[in-house]
């Protein structure tokens, strides 16, 4: 909660206090070693936020599925290969001219994975839980983001199991861009709300 | 519970601040707590409302220094404890002293965990001919609500009005699932214009939203 600069001095004590764990479950046969490395291998390979900026790069050259998106959100990225785990019931949000949305989770850290893998330290901190309800306008400022005077911004604190993905604005100057070019463009934080998809002129990831 | 989870509108926690090229993990404890806490989930033994709620009812001071994955081990420790899955003996020893639990396990392998992550669990429950009490566009009170146990209502959006903007479903109750029940209720995002959640504070043009079951909700 407090962020990075209280981990390193917990460090040593939570290796021995995880390895404990690790070995009393093992022992006793109830939990299995590879599955734990599995875990890990999933979510530090293969689910990630490239699978959103996929989706996103699709929404944007295709209208249908844009649409179907915005009907059913779970459906439509699960033709894409990507569901399960904390992306069981999806919504899409769409930003527009003059609507932004940006999503939170103020009572743990409620985010999702299926489409963004796990979320960065900052999205589960106590200042951005803290404050992204009540003034967004100033958190985005802190993300560099400022947006035209006007734009309704709304906010989604994710209290049950509906996850949400920030479809974000196409950006000007990519026209003609393959699916694969756009996804390209597409950043995690513009999917969370607290950033903007690249223009093409800012180059790819 | 009024935990200090409940942040949403606190003062004083400082500036947001973005890394960029942050590791997904920030130790390799890190990336075992969290394969841990997933496993032994995944026995069974109890749902992701009770791990929260185990979470969440701790000293402030505790929560608010563990660090993420710090809170959830100490979450996964009580879990396992209160389930009988562990000894206080042998978490202090670092070793089994005995085999597990009768009615609990095998553990899942490897091929279980990838199906079981790819097909997630879904909250979704049979309503049985139960409709819906609120349609989209319905003005809704959220109650007082503040029980001891687990709850999802976040202490600003209590006895506030907002509009209905859609029905979710028919989910699994937080509430009751982080006491061990398998109860459900209809789920609505509910939301807010900023002024009646902040007062004069609230940034114009600004409205947030909730997922919020029927049970937080009456008329306005």
């Amino acid at each position: 909660m407090a962020g990075h600069d209280h981990e390193g001095s917990h460090l040593d004590d939570m290796t021995a206090r995880v390895m404990a764990i690790e070995t009393v479950l093992t022992e006793k046969g109830l939990v299995d070693p590879g599955a734990l490395d599995l875990i890990v291998e999933t979510y530090e390979n293969r689910v990630g936020p490239r699978n959103g900026a996929r989706v996103v790069g699709r929404a944007w050259s295709d209208r249908d599925f844009a649409d179907w998106l915005g009907r059913d959100a779970t459906a439509a990225i699960a033709s894409m290969g990507f569901a399960g785990r904390q992306g069981e019931h999806m919504t899409a949000v769409f930003n527009a001219p003059g609507r932004h949305n940006m999503v939170v989770c103020t009572l743990c850290s409620c985010y999702p994975w299926s489409v963004l893998g796990l979320p960065p330290s900052w999205y589960k901190s106590a200042p951005y839980r803290a404050r992204a309800v009540m003034e967004p306008r100033a958190v985005l400022a802190e993300f560099g983001v400022t947006l035209p005077e006007g734009t309704e911004i709304r906010v989604w604190d994710s209290t049950a199991e509906q996850r949400y993905l920030v479809i974000p604005e196409r950006p000007a100057g990519s026209d003609g861009l393959s699916e694969a070019a756009l996804a390209d463009l597409v950043t995690r934080d513009s999917m969370i709300g607290t950033g903007l998809a690249r223009a093409p002129s800012e180059g790819g990831r | 519970m009024n935990g200090p989870h409940d942040l949403g509108g606190r003062d004083g926690h400082g500036p947001v601040a973005p890394r960029a090229d942050e590791p997904l993990f920030h130790a390799p404890w890190e990336a075992r707590a969290l394969a841990l806490t997933l496993a032994a989930g995944a026995l069974g033994q109890w749902s992701l409302d009770r791990s929260r709620a185990a979470r969440e009812d701790r000293d402030p001071v505790d929560y608010l220094t563990s660090g993420y994955y710090g809170i959830w081990i100490k979450a996964l420790e009580r879990l396992l404890l209160d389930h009988g899955l562990v000894g206080a003996d042998e978490l202090a020893a670092g070793r089994a002293a005995d085999g597990p639990r009768p009615d609990v396990g095998p553990a899942p392998g490897p091929r279980e965990m990838a199906a079981a992550l790819a097909r997630g669990t879904s909250a979704a429950r049979d309503p049985g001919g139960r409709r819906p009490r609120f349609v989209p566009g319905d003005r809704v009170l959220t109650r007082n609500h503040q029980p001891r146990g687990h709850t999802r209502l976040p202490a600003y959006a209590r006895g506030r009005i907002g509009t209905v903007e859609a029905v979710r479903g028919h989910h699994l109750f937080a509430d009751r699932s982080a006491a061990g029940e398998d109860v459900a209720d209809w789920l609505y995002t509910v939301r807010f214009d900023g002024h009646m959640l902040w007062g004069t504070r609230a940034e114009p043009g600004t409205s947030v939203s909730i997922d919020a079951w029927e049970a937080y909700l009456d008329d306005a």
